[in-house]
This record gives C-alpha cells, structure tokens and sequence, in this order.
C-alpha cells in the first residue's frame, strides 16, 4: 500500500513537472512573437492628398471635369498611386472612378452622357471627389472632399472651327453652282467609262433576251453611296423600260426596297411603260449579309442575267457576288465608295465606278442642277485641299508650323 | 449521369453535322448550282430574315419604342408614327403619306455631312502634312512621293476638266496610285479569306473527328 502511494506521489509530480514544461514550450513562441512585433517599426498610414480642384473641360457637353490635387513630395516615394473617387454631394455615397500613378497629380473625369448609366454625369451640375492615397503598405488615406465642381456644356467646339469653315465653304460653292447650274449655265463633267457603258449593258441584255440584275448593296437608304445608286437605277429602269426588257431588283434592306419600287415605277412611268412595271420586280431578299449573297447567287444561276449592276454599299459580299456574276458570263458594271471593295470590282467585272465617280454618275446621268451643282463644288473643294496640301508642304519644308495647326482638328 | 453526358455529346454531334452538311452544301456551288446548294441556300435565307425580324423586334422595338413609351418618354411617339406610316404602302389611295416617313429618314443623313468633313478632308490632309518631307533621308524624300500621289490621285477624281494634256497625263499617275493600293489591299484581303477558308476546313476535320470518337470511342 505504501508501495503504490509512493509510486501515485511519482507519477503526480511526474505531470506536473511535464505539464509545466509543455506550457512553457507553448508560451515560449507567443512570446518571441510579442516580442518581435513590440520590436518592428509601426508603418504609419499614408499622407493624405490635398488642395482637391477641378476644371470644367472646354470645348465639351458637358460631362468632363479634371480634377488636381497636391501631395507632399517626400512622401511620394511612400505610395503606390491614387485612386479617384466621385459624388453628388459631399456627404453622398463615393463611386470610385479610376486610378492615377503616385507621381500623377490630376485625372480627367469623363462622365457618360447616358442618364441610367452609372457614371453619368449631368451638365450644369455640382460634383464633390475624393482622392484616396494608397500606401505601400497596403494601408489608405482619403482626402477631404472637395467641391463642388461644376460641369458646362459649350454649344460651341473650338476645336472644330477648321470643319465649320469647310462645311460652309463647302455649302457655299454647292449653293452657287446649283443656281447657276439652274440659270442654265453649262456645266461640263468629263464621261465616265462605266457609265458610258450602261447603254451598251442593257442593249446587250435585250438582244440576248435575258434580264438585268440591279443591285444595291447592303447599305441602308441613308447611305450617300445607295442615293446615288437611287439616281443611276433610275436612269437604268428608265432604258430597260424603253427597251422592254427585264428587270430584277433584290434588295437586302426593306426601306431600300420600299424606295426602289418607287423609282422604278417613275421611271416606267417617265418612259411610258406603266403597264410594264410590277412590284415583284423589286423584292426584298433577307437582312443577313451572307443570305443574302448566297439568295443573290441562286437567282444569277438560275435566271442568268445578261447584264449585272453592282452600285451602292456593299462590304465582304462584293467579291463572291462579283465572281458570280463573272462565271455566267455577264457585263458587270459595279461602284462603290467603299476602298476596300474595290479592288474585288476591279478584278472581277468590266466597268468600275471607284470612289466618287460612284456620286459624279449619277449626276453624269441624270443631268438634274441639283446634281451637277453640287459635283462643281465638290471640285472646288478637291482644288482648294490640293492647294492647302501644296502650301502646307511648303510651309513645312520651310519649318513653318503654324500653318499645319491652322488647319488641325483639335478634338 | 452517364446517359445526361452520352445525351449532351449525341445533340452537339447532331448539331456540328448539320453545320458541316451545310457547309458542304454550300462548297457544292463552286461545282455547279445543284439541288443541295438549293436546299443551304433557301434555308439561310429563310433564317436570315426570321431571325432578323425578331431581332429587331428585341432590339429595337421593344427597348426603344414600347419601354420608352412606357418609362414616360411620350416623344419617342413621333418615331413610331412615323414607321406606323410606312404600313399606309399598302394602301393604294394613301401610300404617299408613307414617303414623309422615308424623307425623313433620308434627310437625317445630312447629320453626317460634319463627320464627312472632318475623316475625309481636316484628317486626310493634317494627316499627308504631318509625314516628314524633304530631302535630308530616303524617309522624307518617300513623303514627298507620297504627297505627290495623294494630289495626282484628287486630279483623277476631277470631273469639271478633261484629262488630257498635261492634266490627264498627272490624273494617269493618280490612277496608276490607287490601283497600287488597290493591289495592296486585294493581296492583304485575300489572305484574310483563305484564313477564314482554313478555319472552316479546320472546323470540317474537328466534325469528322468527333464522328469518329463517338461512334468508335
């Protein structure tokens, strides 16, 4: 008995004696941390930015502000860079806009015009900002507010003013040479190839007793390209009536068919032919680019086409419509405004209206004053920019600057 | 589970084979116009504009005439009027009203007599100014050609004078200009075409593959 009390007796001071070195064990960590941390230099959070002001921006509508602030520049190598933030009113709730390096002191706001979109910024109205220095660290000062900042709108883009005088030159020789052109003065324009050739075209078609295939393009009515075509398919419309041949339209925009049907119903009308016209001549194909093309195709296969026309807008289709139209054997005459296109009507048909020789047709073929009018002043404008080119490449050879940002868009 | 994934890969399947059926049929007209052109090409078009009217339906009638209408935005009215009107073509006795709608809407074009200005005139010439011309390098010396043909190639596009003379020969130069961009451009096209005749070859073998893998597999 004595014999077990003694060994109870060991064994208690045995795990007291262990216990207290496993509590010193565990403690001895927390305390070198303690230690460690009471040891490290506390990193204090960062300057706070100052001295917030803001600029409307000139020359806008209303919706650009640019904001500067100070910094203190010994502190500058302590951030990382700021961010920007922006409310209604000082006390309102702060959407954070974009952000700006530490050695960047101003950010330029550009609000969405839009109402529901969140950084819409409304003109005539007050904006307060913050700017938030962000630490090394990781740590973050927010400035006071600043504002209110105020946004103007101009009714008047400085910048502009050399597009402003271009307009008006420009407004000014159309209205002359259309009155003139309407006193009946003669206004000559030098014939164009392709247009020379839509006689030939469609005279060809009658004596093959196969139809003509019109195409407009993929472009809507209000592209300067499908009103020109306008003019020429109504001149075109017009001979086909004359000669009693056939005529198919298929359109890719129902608008531009609505208008094709009726110009081609005047132009049977002007040639006499009313009884002649139908409005399945002009129909409307799909509004899908591709689907179109390949809707355009089955009906050159299928109907073969004497003659082809290919003016107005048109984009990646051109070439596949063009080759088409190639294969069976066709006379294609096509034009388009459109640069990159082109090239594909150049290889593959046998009249090319490039550029504005597209708009000069029209006004080639219709002789109206309106037309041949505004052609004269568009020469007019090609010599007055070839003389700026001339003297701006003198004046630059001649280390004359001013000249160049006389005539610069400044947006 | 099993049969959800066997499910899945059986619609994919069915639907990549009924792209690359199409895309054959529509390859089948470089031979000739055949029945199964026929069938791909009344079938596109026939999408096309079904899936464009409801596109327009979502995109632009609903978000902008009957939401407007019904936030409050009561003038939006006019534009819908005015596409109500294009319906009056229809009506023999009335469908001259329906040409105020197209006026209108064609005479919004001259908003972008501005824009007009500013890319094809203010840029286009601030834009042949900034190249560096002179004599010093083979760089300024290309600036000057470069001028010279930007204004050969406006003599061209003069339709008041006849190009002849020493006036024509100049308007020569400017065609013989853009036909080299033209080339330029026809080449960079065309390989973006075989690119994308790749692709579709590409996406032919990726199907044959995956017929390959689900039936064998």
């Amino acid at each position: 008995m004595r014999h077990l009390l003694r060994l109870f007796l060991i064994l208690l001071l045995a795990f007291v004696v262990d216990g207290q070195s496993v509590y010193s064990q565990e403690s001895d960590p927390v305390t070198s941390t303690a230690d460690s941390v009471a040891t490290e230099p506390v990193t204090p959070p960062p300057a706070s930015a100052f001295g917030l002001a803001g600029e409307d921006m000139p020359n806008d509508n209303g919706h650009k502000l640019r904001v500067k602030w100070q910094y203190p520049a010994e502190a500058v190598g302590d951030i990382t860079g700021f961010e920007i933030w922006r409310a209604t009113s000082p006390t309102g709730e702060f959407r954070m806009l974009g952000q700006a390096p530490n050695d960047y002191f101003e950010y330029l706001d550009i609000g969405n015009k839009e109402t529901p979109a969140p950084d819409f910024m409304a003109n005539n109205s007050d904006f307060f900002y913050k700017v938030v220095a962000i630490g090394k660290n990781g740590l973050r000062t927010e400035s006071e507010p600043g504002g209110p900042f105020r946004t103007y709108g101009q009714w008047f883009h400085r910048g502009k003013t050399p597009v402003l005088v271009g307009v008006v030159l420009f407004g000014c020789f159309t209205f002359y040479f259309i009155r003139a052109a309407k006193k009946g003065k003669e206004l000559y324009v030098r014939p164009l190839a392709g247009i020379e050739a839509v006689d030939e075209a469609i005279g060809r078609a009658t004596e093959m007793g196969k139809p003509t295939l019109y195409i407009l393009g993929i472009g809507t009515a209000s592209e300067i390209a499908t009103i020109a075509s306008f003019a020429i398919l109504g001149r075109v419309a017009k001979k086909i009536a004359e000669y009693q041949t056939q005529l198919i339209v298929p359109c890719y925009d129902a608008i531009v068919m609505s208008i094709a049907q009726d110009v081609v119903r005047s132009s049977y009308l002007q040639a006499g032919r009313p009884d002649q016209y139908s409005d399945d001549m002009v129909y409307f194909v799909t509004n899908a680019q591709f689907a179109y093309v390949a809707g355009v195709n089955g009906i050159m296969m299928r109907q073969r086409p004497a003659t082809n026309f290919y003016l107005g807008y048109f984009a990646a289709e051109s070439l596949i419509l063009a080759e088409t139209g190639n294969s069976i054997g066709a006379i294609q005459i096509a034009g388009t405004d459109q640069i990159t296109q082109i090239p594909f009507f150049v290889v593959a048909c046998d009249y090319t209206l490039i550029g504005e020789e597209l708009y000069a047709a029209s006004a080639y073929l219709g002789r109206d004053p309106l037309l041949l009018g505004s052609l004269k002043a568009e020469d007019w404008g090609k010599g007055i920019v070839m003389a700026l080119i001339v003297v701006g490449v003198v004046a630059t050879i001649f280390g004359w600057d001013g000249f160049r940002e006389l005539i610069r868009v400044n947006l | 589970m099993h049969e959800t994934i066997q499910d899945s890969a059986t619609v994919t399947l069915l639907w990549t084979t009924l792209g690359a059926l199409l895309t054959v049929a529509t390859f089948s007209f470089l031979y000739r116009d055949n029945p199964i052109y026929k069938v791909a090409e009344h079938l596109v078009v026939g999408v096309g504009a079904g899936y464009f009217l409801v596109l327009l339906v979502y995109t632009t009638l609903k978000p902008k005439l009957f939401d407007a209408l019904a936030e409050g935005h009561l003038w939006y009215i006019i534009p819908g009027v005015l596409g109500v009107l294009m319906w009056l073509r229809f009506s023999r006795k009335l469908s001259w009203i329906s040409r105020y709608s197209i006026a209108f809407y064609i005479g919004t074009s001259g908003v972008s007599i501005p824009l007009y200005m500013y890319n094809n005139v203010n840029r286009q010439v601030s834009s042949t100014l900034d190249l560096g011309m002179g004599f010093g390098s083979l760089t300024e010396v290309w600036g000057i050609l470069i001028v010279l043909g930007t204004l050969a190639g406006l003599v061209y596009f003069f339709f008041s004078k006849a190009h002849k003379g020493a006036f024509g020969g100049f308007a020569k130069f400017g065609i013989l200009v853009l036909m080299i961009g033209f080339g330029a451009s026809f080449g960079y096209t065309v390989m973006a075409r075989i690119s994308l005749f790749v692709q579709r070859i590409a996406e032919l073998e990726d199907w044959g593959a995956m017929l390959i893998a689900y039936f064998f597999s």
